[in-house]
């Protein structure tokens, strides 16, 4: 199993937290913390090593490198690496899980998903609080983070 | 569990994934590979640790799995409390509110490997009733025992299902489940005799048991 070169991957750095709702149309890789959802139709999404991830997960593909606390709906191939540590179900086409994962939870194969069109823009809305290196991260951030005013 | 913690496993990690695999044959796996090779869309509970080799299994021939290791799960520090007498015992009903909880689902075949031999005694009897819930009507349930003759240091082992009869089994220790603990040793609890069994099972339509040559009583028991 290979796993993706993340250069063009849009970045949420270790020291980036995250909370509310993420979409996007650009492959995406958390190396941070993010709590809500995680919306990618038509994109990738990787978890990376130290990513700590609280959300619902819908994507094309998604490899779990770190913690996942959610839902996986990927709509074309879902990973688990034998570091990650899941905990919710997975709904997807195909599935690899490597010896030493944890994975609790339900994996259901669906040989027909609905396309979509990954036409979205990118935003990464509600609360967003980054941490105080979260300056230096945002620079990697290939998108927009409005901190949210609750409305 | 934890998330927002720190824990770094990954030399157990690798030494785990070191640890060599043995093989064993299993009659009563081939009797419940005959059910999964054969029907279609079936919903299975695997309450080993995370097998791959069985999710893999499980999917390719169009079936749910639903993975939940509970035996790493009863190892949460926060489950012990005192009992009436005092003595140390872990809280079944919160460990049954967090665990072997799946809305809208029942199952076709629970694989509960050597789980209840490990088991803290306080949440055996909670957790087969539980499974006898979960399971439907004609349901199968494989376990496995251990003989009076396999002593209180029988390894605990995860199971990957090969295909017909054939298991290959790790060896696991507590650190292996990725909750922060060191690893250790899962010790045998207690040794199940036949009429132990019968009466665990009781309320389950029926029981067949399959003896193996390595001092583990097979069993498969039909809800």
């Amino acid at each position: 199993m290979e796993t993706p070169k993340t250069a063009e991957f849009a970045h949420i750095g270790k020291s980036v937290i995250i909370k509310g709702e993420l979409s996007g149309s650009e492959d995406l890789y958390v190396d941070g913390q993010v709590e809500g959802s995680i919306e990618l139709a038509g994109n990738r999404l990787i978890i990376g090593p130290h990513g700590q991830v609280r959300a619902n997960v819908n994507a094309k593909g998604v490899i779990v490198q770190g913690k996942l606390d959610g839902n996986i709906r990927a709509s074309e191939r879902a990973e688990l690496t034998k570091s990650a540590i899941a905990v919710g179900d997975i709904i997807t086409q195909r599935v690899a899980i490597e010896e030493g994962a944890y994975f609790k939870g339900k994996v259901d194969i669906q040989k027909e998903t609905t396309k979509t069109d990954g036409a979205k823009p990118v935003t990464a809305a509600a609360s967003a609080a980054a941490s105080s290196a979260a300056a230096s991260s945002a620079a990697t951030v290939a998108m927009k983070i409005n901190p949210s005013d609750g409305k | 569990m934890k998330f927002f913690g720190s824990s770094d496993s990954t030399a157990q990690d690798a030494a785990a994934a070191q640890r060599a695999k043995l093989t064993r044959r299993s009659s009563s796996l081939a009797q419940l590979i005959k059910s999964l090779d054969s029907e279609e869309t079936l919903c299975i509970l695997d309450l080993g640790s995370t097998s791959p080799a069985n999710i893999r299994y499980c999917t390719e021939r169009g079936h749910k799995i639903y993975s939940d290791d509970l035996l790493i799960s009863s190892t949460d520090p926060s489950l012990a409390i005192k009992d009436e007498a005092g003595k140390p015992t872990l809280d079944s009903k919160r460990f049954l509110e967090e665990n072997l909880v799946y809305p809208g689902a029942q199952f076709d075949i629970v694989l509960c490997w050597n789980l209840p031999d490990y088991l803290d005694e306080s949440l055996v009897k909670p957790v087969i009733g539980r499974l006898w819930s979960l399971l439907k009507p004609g349901g199968m349930l494989l376990a496995f025992f251990h003989t009076q003759e396999a002593g209180p240091d029988a390894p605990c082992y995860r199971y990957h299902i090969m295909g017909g009869d054939t298991l290959e089994m790790q060896h696991i220790a507590r650190g292996d489940g990725k909750k922060g603990s060191p690893a250790s040793k899962f010790r045998l609890q207690r040794v199940f005799n036949n009429r132990n069994i019968e009466n665990l099972f009781r309320d389950f339509a029926s029981i067949k048991f399959f003896l193996a040559r390595d001092n583990v009583r097979e069993v498969l028991v039909v809800r």
